[in-house]
């Protein structure tokens, strides 16, 4: 099977991510979205590892899920903070950090 | 010579004050002062003490010369090394810190802070300006040359007058696109050498052994050109030195202006002319053109300012215009001339900032030459060391600025007798705006504000007397530093590939003997 | 040429005999400069402690030099007649590349005169100013200044290279600042001061000037290594020194058309009025241009313009001497009208050189006589200055009438006083010159009889015009003695300079001379001189027998313009101080506005922009998302695009 199927797909999901972060207003959907789209790279970076038959995508991949756990526990944290003060998870309304 | 590393030594000792002072405890009021003072002297005695072990006659381009690998990849090292005119002008760091540091005895912080920071400030500035003067690596150099800028931020930023955070602000954006300029010149140095000698390198004399394309010369020596007029201030680039000199207490501004700034001259012998001979060459119209500008220009602003100090800081740009000048017109006098300008200059912008603070601070700060009048008849010392202090500016025979600046003139103008003639005019509007201002403060009746103004202190006498001895000693016995300096002007001058232009009729020596 | 002082011989260069080394008595010539320069640093940093006695030392500095310079010149007439110069190398000074200036003493016949003119005028000066300083609380400070003085005029006549002249040049022009400003409470005593040192640096301008091209040209600059090459350098570079030198010596000796300062400096005590002008700085420029006679022998032109400025100069001084109702000022303008005589004569060449000193030397003599006089007589008067105010004073002045009128008879040439001889000599040279310049110098010598006969009607004789409360009285003996010694020097100075001192053969050795002969006798011409200055004071008595008004009379135009210093001070306020305030004000206007504009601006600029961009920061985390969007987008596009190709 041609590496092809396999970007292609990593684009799709990539895509589907950043329209998800674009459009949804939800905070924890945004989060989600935002997953989907570490993962669509995490997918092109293994195809890539095993299409130059090296480990260095791989490698990548995993660092890339250590930080995405990472993100999850500090994201989660916030949202949640913000849910307890604001009762509410809108992406928007928390808009003090401007000019 | 001995195997003690003396530079380095000199550098930490400040260093190790100004820790030492920030440690001290809070309350404790005279105690910083004394200790900040006496790791000055020791420092001073120091210098003195490795001044003595210079050799004048050594063909070493440089002495007391340490090297320790830094960053070993990029070809950086810690290396430092005098030669006779960097030595002068450790020198002149080291006399001049204990000078302002009793002179700023009585200095307060605004709003009640603790004052033993300005000293630490001072202290750390010390090792800073030991540093630039005698480093020989070139990337050294330029962190020095950019570290300095924190300390006199602060001072400037923390303990000057009313608009300080103005004129601090100004001076480092200004200071800061110059080592931008400088920073980028020195990489490019950095991959000319790179291609030269197969591994990049910022040491000294490396650099000098290059044989840069003249083209690429033109564009590096732009960026350390700007850098170096910044800091010195060369017209046009000048407008940050006034606001300085304003804000910044007396002592902060004999550094700044006396010290520092001699960075932006010392670097265009030390830097410009042995690296980029070829474009030192061909800017040289342009710089002397700037120069001449500079002198004609910085002492007629001079001559209409209302303020003092910002008087002095013109004054100091036509001074600084003399001194670039005498470096650019490539002649054996005009560069001794420039070098011992600078020491001068430094002596008499201490004798002026001083002896116009301890007027200032006995009529409540004002700096607007109108509040004064008449001071001679109720502190006739006061007024003896400010007549001083101008008549040192002026450069009057017999004082250290007047060899400066007649040889500098000279050099000037057996290259060139227009340019001679024009920057020979400065001396007489010099003359005019020192004269002027004297005859302001310190004659005729006095004002309201120096009615009953109490004499200098013994204190403050103390402060000015080093000063006035030494300008009247360089005016008379230059030996000791034409015997230093002359070697190393003579090898910046060789590297550059320009004699002297020989008199043109072969002079007749006494006694007929070869 | 860098690197060393060594300087390559061209082959068969001509050598020259360096001077005799100071030995004996010479070695301690450092001595005459150090003396009164350990007085003025004494006096000046010792402070208020040495209040009491100070002014006692200061006098017993220059006493010492005076003596020490009698012994000097009885030891130079031991020595055969070309020999008398000597050099004294105290330290290695200046040494950059081939530039290498020693400060190096010389002691030569000329120096010698002026050592002597300077140490004995300069210490009668100081004892008289104990008793006319006696008053003053800053009497001490006033004798570190006089002494100093002294020093930096000795400096200047024994230096034995331009540039240590230099110094001694620019350490008078300091000295004569802080004495014309002594009283510095009075601003017009400031700005006088200002304004003296000020057109003193125009001049010093032309004098370092002057010294750069001859370093440049003869590679040196001492005096006896110039002067022996000066007839190999061309025309034109001699003649720009020469200039050059003139410039300065106009500055430093009030001649046209720097001029301006010495009216004013009138405003300095009375005896230091007499110390300008007669024994230091006023005769310095007329030192600097004989001394410098072998490089003015190489340019007739620049000869001819120091005749001219001298004339100008002579005219100038004797109308406004003859105009000026405060007898200062009308001895200054004296001053200046005989110091014009003397660079008149210098610019004869070596025809004149020699009478150029010896009306100096005389010159300097009763002109301290008569400022000392007028000086006693505005202390009897209790300060006032007025000759309007005056008259009858001889009755109540007896030895400062007499003193003063010996002066009169030397400055106006009645044979056989001081002023006969030297006058004369110069009318006489002049004569073997040019004609016409021996005409001016007959008319001046006429206007001089006028103005000073003027001055003494004015003063001590016709009817006493002063307050009923003035009293004047005749001054302590500590006034009237240094007086009666320079009266006597009035009277005698010129016979004996002339038949038992030899001036001539004494000064040959270093300024040459030479002589023509004259279509008419020497006594005829004495005789049609004598007959002019004679018209002159019959003029004045005429006019000024009768009673003389208080408030002065309008005046004709060329009386009210002599008033005004024929408005010397209007002038350089339109050529050089409205110019530089406007020009001042032009480039602070630059500054503030076009060059700290343009950085202003910039800041401004970038702040500005900054003030604009920040409007992006919406604080919408979904449109800063679209845009990271949006921009990696873009970078995609661009890389895409570059790939093209």
């Amino acid at each position: 099977m041609s590496v092809d199927n396999y970007i292609i797909l990593a684009c799709v999901l990539f895509t589907l991510g950043a329209i998800g972060v674009l459009v949804r207003r939800n905070a924890i959907v945004v989060f989600m979205s935002v997953e989907l789209m570490l993962n669509a790279t995490n997918l092109a970076f293994v195809a890539f590892a095993r299409m130059n038959g090296n480990l260095d995508g791989q490698v990548i991949a995993f660092f890339v899920m250590v930080v995405a756990a990472a993100e999850v526990v500090v994201g989660l944290a916030i949202i949640v903070t913000v849910y307890r003060s604001r009762r509410s998870a809108s992406i928007d309304e928390p808009n003090l950090l401007k000019y | 010579m001995t195997s003690l590393p003396w530079l380095t030594v000199l550098m930490v000792i400040p260093l190790l004050g100004a820790i030492v002072l920030m440690l001290l405890p809070r309350d404790r009021d005279v105690l910083p002062k004394q200790v900040a003072l006496g790791f000055s002297l020791l420092t001073l005695v120091l210098t003195v003490v490795m001044g003595l072990q210079f050799q004048a006659d050594s063909t070493a381009p440089f002495q007391f010369v340490e090297s320790y690998p830094w960053i070993p990849a990029l070809g950086i090292s810690y290396a430092v090394g005098v030669d006779g005119i960097g030595l002068v002008l450790v020198a002149l760091s080291a006399t001049l810190v204990p000078v302002v540091i009793l002179a700023g005895w009585n200095d307060v912080a605004p709003g009640g802070r603790s004052i033993k920071g300005y000293f630490a400030l001072i202290l750390v500035l010390e090792t800073l300006m030991i540093g630039v003067f005698s480093a020989t690596d070139v990337f050294l150099f330029f962190v020095l040359f950019e570290v300095m800028l924190i300390p006199i931020y602060f001072l400037i930023g923390r303990y000057g007058g009313a608009d300080r955070r103005y004129a601090a602000v100004k001076f480092l954006v200004y200071s800061l696109v110059g080592g931008l300029l400088m920073l980028a010149a020195l990489i490019g140095l950095y991959v000319v050498s790179a291609q030269q000698l197969g591994q990049g390198t910022f040491d000294f004399a490396a650099l000098v052994g290059l044989d840069v394309d003249p083209n690429t010369q033109k564009i590096l020596f732009l960026g350390f050109f700007i850098a170096f007029a910044i800091k010195a201030p060369l017209w046009p680039f000048h407008t940050w030195l006034p606001d300085a000199a304003k804000e910044s207490t007396p002592a902060t501004a004999v550094l700044l202006i006396g010290v520092l700034d001699k960075v932006g001259t010392f670097g265009m012998i030390r830097y410009l002319l042995p690296i980029f001979p070829a474009a030192s060459d061909f800017y040289a119209p342009l710089v002397v053109a700037l120069a001449v500008i500079g002198i004609l220009y910085g002492a007629l602003v001079a001559f209409g300012q209302k303020d003092m100090k910002r008087l002095f800081a013109y004054s100091s740009m036509s001074h600084f215009g003399f001194i670039a000048l005498g470096i650019f017109v490539f002649t054996s006098w005009g560069m001794t001339g420039s070098t011992l300008y600078m020491l001068a200059h430094g002596l008499s912008t201490a004798s002026l900032f001083l002896t116009a603070g301890f007027l200032m601070m006995r009529a409540g700060g004002s700096s607007l030459i109108s509040t004064y009048s008449g001071v001679n008849k109720v502190a006739p010392v006061l007024a003896g060391f400010f007549l001083f202090a101008a008549l040192s500016s002026l450069a009057l025979p017999g004082l250290a600025s007047f060899i400066g600046e007649f040889l500098v003139l000279l050099g000037t103008f057996a290259r060139n007798i227009t340019v001679g003639v024009i920057a020979a005019l400065g001396i007489v509007i010099t003359a005019a705006y020192a004269l002027k201002l004297y005859q302001k403060v310190a004659t005729g009746p006095t004002s309201p504000a120096v009615e009953g103004m109490t004499d200098l202190r013994g204190r403050e006498i103390t402060a000015l007397a080093p000063i006035v001895f030494l300008t009247i000693l360089l005016g008379v016995l230059p030996a000791g530093v034409l015997n230093v300096v002359n070697p190393a002007v003579e090898r910046t001058l060789e590297v550059v590939g320009i004699s002297d232009p020989p008199p043109v009729i072969p002079p007749i020596v006494q006694g007929g003997e070869q | 040429m860098i690197g060393n002082g060594a300087v390559v011989l061209s082959e068969g260069a001509p050598s020259l005999e360096p001077l005799a080394a100071a030995t004996g008595v010479f070695a301690y010539l450092w001595l005459l400069i150090a003396l009164p320069l350990l007085g003025a640093a004494v006096l000046l940093v010792g402070g208020r402690r040495t209040n009491r006695w100070g002014p006692y030392l200061g006098v017993l500095t220059v006493s010492l030099a005076a003596v020490f310079a009698i012994v000097l010149v009885v030891s130079l007439l031991g020595l055969p007649a070309d020999d008398r110069a000597v050099g004294q190398t105290l330290f290695e000074w200046v040494f950059v590349g081939g530039f290498t200036v020693p400060a190096a003493l010389q002691l030569d016949q000329l120096s010698m005169v002026f050592v002597l003119l300077i140490t004995i005028v300069g210490a009668l000066i100081h004892v008289y100013s104990l008793g006319y300083m006696e008053d003053d609380p800053d009497r001490r400070k006033f004798f570190g200044f006089l002494n100093l003085f002294i020093a930096a005029m000795l400096l200047l006549v024994l230096a034995d290279n331009y540039l240590l002249l230099y110094v001694g040049w620019e350490g008078v022009g300091l000295a004569s600042y802080l004495l014309i400003g002594f009283w510095q409470f009075k601003p017009s005593a400031a700005a006088a001061a200002k304004k003296a040192f000020i057109m003193n640096r125009v001049g010093d301008v032309g004098l370092s000037l002057a010294i750069m091209l001859i370093f440049i040209t003869f590679g040196t600059v001492t005096f006896d290594s110039v002067f022996a090459a000066a007839g190999e350098a061309n025309e034109s570079t001699l003649t720009w020194i020469g200039l050059l030198l003139l410039l300065a010596a106009c500055g430093k000796s009030a001649q046209f058309p720097l001029q301006a300062w010495l009216l004013d400096a009138m405003e300095g005590p009375t005896p230091v009025s007499a110390l300008i002008h007669a024994a230091t700085m006023v005769t310095a420029g007329v030192y600097l241009i004989v001394r410098s006679n072998p490089i003015y022998d190489g340019t007739a032109f620049a000869l001819t313009t120091v005749v001219i400025i001298g004339i100008i100069t002579m005219f100038l001084g004797a109308i406004i001497g003859s105009a000026k109702d405060d007898i200062k000022k009308s001895l200054a303008g004296s001053t200046m009208s005989q110091i014009g005589y003397m660079v008149m004569a210098a610019g004869l060449g070596p025809i004149g050189y020699v009478f150029a000193i010896f009306h100096l030397l005389t010159h300097g003599v009763f002109k301290a006589n008569l400022f000392l006089g007028a000086g006693s007589v505005i202390h009897g008067m209790h300060g006032e200055q007025e000759m309007r105010r005056y008259g009858a004073l001889r009755s109540v002045m007896v030895i400062t009438w007499i003193t003063f009128m010996c002066g009169y008879l030397a400055i106006i040439g009645i044979p056989p006083f001081s002023g006969f001889f030297s006058k004369d000599d110069i009318i006489h040279a002049a004569f073997e010159q040019n004609i016409i310049i021996g005409i001016c110098g007959v008319l001046a010598a006429g206007i001089t009889g006028f103005y000073m006969t003027r001055m003494v009607i004015m003063t001590f004789f016709g009817k006493p015009r002063w307050p009923d409360d003035a009293h004047p009285h005749e001054s302590k003996p500590v006034m009237t003695i240094p007086l009666i010694i320079l009266g006597i020097g009035s009277v005698v100075t010129g016979a004996a300079l002339l038949y038992w001192g030899n001036i001539e053969s004494w000064l040959e050795p270093v300024t040459g001379i030479e002589e023509k002969p004259l279509a008419i006798p020497t006594i005829v011409l004495e005789g049609i001189t004598l007959l002019i200055v004679l018209i002159g004071v019959s003029i004045a008595i005429a006019r000024y027998r009768r009673e003389v008004p208080v408030l002065a009379p309008k005046g004709n135009l060329l009386t009210v313009a002599a008033r005004n210093s024929l408005y010397d001070d209007a002038i350089n306020e339109a050529l050089v101080v409205k110019p530089t305030y406007v020009l001042s004000d032009g480039s602070i206007f630059v500054d503030e506005r076009i060059i700290d504009g343009t950085v202003e601006g910039s800041a401004r600029l970038v702040g500005g922009l900054g003030a604009r961009l920040r409007r992006l920061q919406s604080g919408f985390a979904r449109s800063y998302a679209l845009l990271m969007v949006g921009g990696a987008v873009m970078v995609l596009v661009i890389l895409y695009l570059a790939r093209l190709p």
